[in-house]
C-alpha cells in the first residue's frame, strides 16, 4: 500500500517521493524538444511545476540563437540530459559520458533506440547500455519498453527507476497496455515513471491510477496548440491520478449498486 | 593539419589544442555545459590548453539542446 501522504487545505498531496538520492515534490518530469520557442518553453515548464527537465546533447551551432540551458538555470530546475538518438550501447555510453563532462551529473536518462520509425528501445542495446553505465557511477533512468521481464532485468542491473513507455514517441496514443504497466508496477521496489505516449491529461491521470511514481512527456505538452495551458493541465492531472490512486477507486461492475437507501422509501 | 570538426573536414595551423578547436565552433569557452570529444573520448574542460591535436583526428563540442 502507498503511504498516506500529509494532505495540504486543498488536499493536494504534499509528501514527497524519493529519486536517486534526491527528494522531489513534482511527480511530472517535462522533457524540453519541440517547442515553438524558448520563451514558449521557460513559460510552460514554469506552469507544469516540474523540477526536473530532459535536454539533449548535440554539436554547438554558431548560428543558434538563446540558450536553454540558461533557462533552465534562470527556472533553478534540474536538468536530466537524455541520449536521444542512439542507437547502440556504445553510442549511449559515450554522449552519457559526455553529458556528465558538460552538466557535471551523474544522471542520464538512457535512450537506446532500434530504428527512426517506431522509435522503440532496442531491449538488448538498453540492457547492455545500462549495466556499463552503473558500473560507470551513472544514475541511469532507462526509457523501456512496457515488459516487465526487461523491467526488472534494468531494475536488477542497478538502474534508479525503469521508465516504461505507454506508446510510441510523440504518437500520443496513450497507455495502449496498462496491463503490463501495472505489472511493472507490482514487482518494482524503485519508481516507475511512465516515460512517452502520453496525448492528453487524462492519460498522465490514468498512469497515476495504474500506481506509476511519475510522468515524463514532451510533445504532449510542447506540440499542443497551447503548450502552457496543456502544462497546467498536466501538473494538474498527475496530482488528480496521484491522489485518486492512494484514495483507492470503486471495484468496477456489470450491474448497478444503489447510493440511496431502500429502506425507508415511502409507500406513495 | 586536417582535423574533422563537428562533422566538417578543417584545416588547422600545427599544434593545435582542443581549447582552439572549440573556439572555432563559435563557442564560448565560459558557456556552462559545453563537452569536447577526441575520437569518441571525453577530454575534460581542464585538459583543453594542453591537448594538442594530431592529423585526422575527429572532434565532437557538444551542448545542451531542446530534447525530450
Amino acid at each position: 500500500m502507498p503511504s498516506r501522504a500529509v494532505r495540504s487545505a486543498s488536499g493536494e498531496a504534499a509528501a514527497t517521493w524519493a529519486l536517486g538520492d534526491r527528494e522531489w515534490s513534482s511527480r511530472l518530469i517535462v522533457g524540453t524538444g519541440g517547442f515553438r520557442s524558448l520563451e514558449q518553453m521557460e513559460r510552460s515548464l514554469e506552469a507544469s511545476g516540474a523540477e526536473i527537465v530532459t535536454v539533449a546533447l548535440r554539436r554547438v551551432d554558431p548560428l543558434a540563437q538563446g540558450s536553454v540551458t540558461d533557462v533552465i538555470d534562470r527556472l533553478g530546475l534540474f536538468m536530466l540530459p537524455n541520449t536521444a538518438g542512439c542507437y547502440t550501447a556504445r553510442d549511449a555510453v559515450k554522449t552519457a559520458r559526455l553529458a556528465r563532462e558538460a552538466f557535471g551529473t551523474d544522471w542520464v536518462k538512457l535512450e537506446v533506440i532500434g530504428d527512426d520509425r517506431t522509435l522503440l528501445p532496442d531491449a538488448s542495446e538498453l540492457l547492455t547500455a545500462a549495466e556499463q553505465l552503473v558500473a560507470d557511477g551513472f544514475v541511469v533512468l532507462p526509457y523501456t519498453n512496457d515488459d516487465p521481464i526487461l523491467a526488472r532485468r534494468l531494475e536488477e542491473a542497478g538502474c534508479v527507476a525503469v521508465m516504461p513507455l505507454g506508446s510510441p514517441i510523440g504518437s500520443g496514443a496513450g497507455i495502449r497496455n496498462p496491463y503490463n504497466i501495472r505489472i511493472i508496477v507490482e514487482q518494482a521496489s524503485v519508481p516507475v515513471i511512465l516515460d512517452a505516449g502520453i496525448g492528453t491529461a487524462s492519460d498522465a491521470a490514468l498512469a497515476m491510477e495504474l500506481g506509476c511514481d511519475a510522468v515524463l512527456l514532451a510533445s504532449a505538452v510542447s506540440r499542443a496548440e497551447d503548450p502552457e495551458l496543456m502544462a497546467g493541465a498536466m501538473r494538474s492531472a498527475v496530482v488528480a491520478g496521484h491522489a485518486a490512486r492512494r484514495a483507492g477507486r470503486i471495484p468496477k461492475r456489470t450491474h448497478a449498486l444503489a447510493s440511496t437507501p431502500e429502506d425507508g422509501t415511502p409507500e406513495l | 593539419m586536417r582535423v574533422v570538426l563537428n562533422g566538417e573536414s578543417r584545416e588547422l595551423p600545427e599544434d593545435s589544442t582542443v581549447a582552439h578547436a572549440v573556439s572555432l565552433t563559435g563557442a564560448s569557452e565560459v558557456e556552462r555545459g559545453i563537452a569536447v570529444a577526441v575520437d569518441g573520448e571525453v577530454v575534460p574542460r581542464g585538459e583543453w590548453e594542453g591537448r594538442i591535436l594530431s592529423e585526422g583526428e575527429s572532434v565532437e563540442v557538444v551542448h545542451a539542446v531542446q530534447g525530450g
